[in-house]
């Protein structure tokens, strides 16, 4: 009797798990129907929240909050650069501990998750596909994106447009064009701000520019470094010398990568712009000829080359490289004392930059927009971003007003100011090529040209066969 | 009379069936219905793009002809036997030397305790933690490529994870370190267990060292050293943690480094459960398939 019934519970329990398998496999497309439902409700807040927030911004008056704005603000970020601009910057934010914060009575919560192996978006995703049903405060409020996966999160109603919470395009008509584009979603709607622009320049060390073309001056540099030619011919004098050109053969893919003329998808289809095969073969060029390493970027191979025993001639990269990546902060780094300048180099480009996102469901859509308004266009927080942190702002009079201003200078430039470039840059940024797929697709194919350019795979094609297979792995959905 | 006797014995059995239960519970929980789910899910074409849900829908033995029809998932399954075997060979030499040295009483090896805990040191650091300090060991401007560089033996840095053999003989050399202080104390307690009245006996009747090695010590063992190996095998197959803290996920050079399970985690980047099913029911077959041929090899030896 005790038997058969201990196997009816076994049976039963089984049974149970099949139909908890079934049963999870039915909610499953409940998720999408979700979607909908959160921008209703997003809606409905933006209607609360409109008027209010629009007489804030002329008076700028202190981010009290009201009655049915949340206590509880969350932000989900993948480093500390932000929190550290907020700390700094944002009037009235008080820093509590290393993960919360308090803005007036509202406690700032940092989900901070780290970029490496898709780890960030990962936790993102699920945050934001639960929005739904979280409870208020645990409701995600504002998000950061960067530009090469920025689209997979705009081009959805997960996220707010900006208009809706209430920025005007008044607020935003510093703001610097490219930056716009990246967060405009397939309707034309902005749907996110940034405090940065990212032109990117050549940055090299001054001794040995002394030491091997005879002058540490950017102008005369240039004239060596105008184009790819001089470039490699500069290369040979270096190595000549016993300096790399540069650390790595990754430092110059975003300047190739920028200057593409295709977007890395078309339809479904995966489609690489010649622009990127020069890169590969130009990339080979300078390994086999030992003008610099084939390591991965922020790896200490890469990054040796901050101190003098590195023996790195040059780096690319924007504003934020020289101020926050560089190991200014550590003695007896080049850029410590002070030993770095920058020039254009042989071809413009952009590296990086942070957007701020509403996320749709927020109850913070108050604060979340005084967030936006103080950091990304409030001109006087934003100078001083740029006199404190030396990153270049997404403010088109303040960067050219400061670009002309002598007084400005860059301690780890020693003492030149770069701006004039950077804002010359800034201006000829395009950013219409952006797909969802990005981040993965360059990544995958660094990893397989890396292989050619180190001599394992004898073609490019042989290169191209393992970047589709890697990049129909990483994204079902696409084709070749 | 009868009657209650039975209902006495079924009243401890409830109390036996109750001790049970937490197991059965936590595994009915945390394996039986992922196991089931994910065979069901392998036969869905499941994942997102970007924020967008594909299916769930049935598509039959779909997932399964894509993944076994392309020549990758043979190429990862070669990878990490490859890598596998290359650890444990010197693993189990090194292991069954140890066990010998340490259960022979003859020789009476001194700091035995200290030794014992010295080789199971490497097993207890995260497999990650140590892929790293491997990274940064044989990293070009690492220790090893200046060591030899100043010592003039190479004039270049050697790049280790560009070069198909370093780079697997880099991840089978670090499993073996990792796992070898392990096997050797199985095998030790398994040699500790043979009767000493055996060697006795043996070395009366005039035998040498090694003959009591091979047909004394190796037979007793042999359940043991079927037990090492069946479970060396499938902690091989899923080998993971190693290599891809050690490439960055890459597999370099040329995916010959990427195991079975590195490729899962590929699939996972677009959350695709269909293919992620399909390869971890692959792999379980796979599994299957190996213990049972290692049994099966094992066990025939000890017929003839």
């Amino acid at each position: 009797m005790k038997k058969k019934l201990i196997s009816a519970l076994l049976t039963a329990t089984m049974v149970l798990g099949l139909t908890a398998c079934g049963g999870g496999q039915a909610a499953a497309p409940a998720a999408p129907a979700a979607e909908p439902a959160a921008t209703e409700a997003a809606t409905d807040s933006t209607e609360t929240a409109e008027a209010p927030a629009e007489d804030s911004s002329s008076e700028a008056a202190a981010p009290a909050a009201s009655g049915d704005q949340g206590k509880v603000l969350n932000i989900s970020a993948w480093n500390e650069e932000f929190k550290s601009r907020l700390v700094d910057h944002y009037p009235g934010y008080e820093e509590v501990d290393g993960t919360t914060g308090k803005i007036g009575d509202v406690t700032v919560k940092w989900l901070i998750t780290p970029n490496e192996e898709n780890a960030y978006q990962n936790r993102l995703d699920e945050i934001l596909l639960g929005q739904e049903s979280a409870a208020t405060d645990d409701k995600l409020d504002l998000f950061l994106v960067e530009a090469d996966y920025a689209v997979k999160y705009t081009d959805t109603d997960y996220t707010l447009p900006i208009k809706d919470i209430g920025i005007t395009d008044d607020d935003i008509k510093d703001q610097y064009k490219y930056t716009q584009t990246v967060v405009t979603d397939s309707n034309g709607v902005i749907k996110g701000s940034s405090w940065q622009g990212c032109p990117g320049v050549m940055i090299y060390n001054r001794a040995i520019a002394e030491e091997v073309f005879g002058s540490q001056e950017p102008a005369d540099i240039q004239k060596e470094f105008s184009d790819w030619d001089k470039f490699f011919e500069s290369a040979k004098k270096l190595k000549d010398a016993g300096y790399n050109v540069i650390s790595s053969t990754a430092d110059t893919f975003r300047v190739y990568q920028n200057n593409a003329k295709l977007p890395w998808v078309d339809g479904n289809k995966i489609q690489v712009d010649d622009n990127l095969i020069k890169w590969v073969e130009d990339s080979k060029k300078l390994a086999d000829a030992g003008y610099c390493g084939t390591h991965g970027q922020w790896t200490d191979d890469w990054s040796k080359g901050f101190y003098p025993e590195g023996k790195v001639f040059a780096y690319f990269g924007p504003a934020w490289l020289i101020d926050f990546s560089m190991a200014a902060d550590t003695e007896g780094s080049i850029a410590h004392d002070g030993g770095w300048a920058a020039t254009e180099g042989p071809q413009g480009f952009y590296w990086g930059g942070t957007w701020i996102c509403a996320a749709a469901g927020s109850d913070n859509t108050e604060l979340v927009a005084d967030i936006m308004r103080k950091m990304t266009c409030d001109p006087a927080i934003m100078k001083d971003i740029v006199l404190k942190d030396n990153d270049f702002v997404n403010n088109r009079p303040v960067m050219e007003e400061l670009a002309n201003d002598d007084s400005y200078q860059n301690k780890v430039l020693g003492g030149q100011n770069p701006l004039k470039m950077f804002c010359a840059g800034a201006d000829n940024i395009d950013m219409a090529n952006l797909t969802a797929y990005d981040q993965g697709l360059l990544g995958d194919f660094q990893t397989a040209m890396g292989d050619y350019i180190n001599g394992n795979y004898a073609t490019i094609d042989e290169a191209m066969n393992q970047f589709y297979t890697l990049a129909t792995t990483r994204y079902p959905d696409l084709t070749y | 009379m009868e009657k209650k006797k039975t209902s006495k014995v079924v009243k401890y059995n409830k109390w036996g069936y109750i001790f049970l239960a937490p197991f059965f519970i936590a595994y009915i929980i945390f394996s039986f219905i992922p196991l089931v789910t994910t065979i069901y899910n392998s036969f869905f074409e499941n994942y997102r793009s970007g924020l967008k849900q594909i299916g769930p829908t049935f598509i039959g033995i779909k997932n399964y002809v894509s993944l076994l029809g392309a020549p990758e998932i043979w190429k990862y399954l070669g990878n990490t036997l490859i890598m596998w075997i290359g650890g444990f060979i010197p693993q189990i030499l090194v292991a069954l030397l140890l066990a010998y040295w340490f259960s022979d009483p003859s020789l009476r090896l001194k700091g035995q305790r200290f030794f014992k805990t010295a080789i199971y040191m490497p097993n207890l650091i995260m497999a990650s933690a140590f892929a790293m300090l491997f990274f940064a060991i044989t990293s070009d401007s690492g220790p090893i490529n200046q060591i030899l560089i100043s010592l003039n033996i190479i004039s270049q840095p050697y790049k280790f994870m560009e070069h198909i053999g370093s780079a697997r003989a880099l991840v089978a050399f670090m499993n073996f370190l990792m796992w070898f202080g392990n096997t050797t104390l199985l095998l030790l307690a398994g040699m500790l267990g043979i009767d000493s009245a055996l060697y006795e006996a043996a070395e009366v009747d005039g035998a040498t060292a090694s003959q009591i090695f091979f047909n004394i010590t190796l037979p007793i063992l042999k359940p043991i050293l079927i037990y090492v190996m069946v479970t060396s095998l499938i902690g091989g197959l899923q080998m993971y943690d190693v290599p891809q803290i050690l490439t960055n996920g890459r597999g370099n050079p040329m995916a010959t480094t990427t195991t079975v399970i590195m490729n899962l985690n590929q699939y996972l980047t677009s959350k695709n459960f269909g293919m992620g099913g399909a390869l971890s029911v692959f792999m379980f077959f796979v599994t299957a398939v190996l213990s049972l041929f290692v049994f099966r090899f094992n066990s025939r030896k000890e017929e003839g």
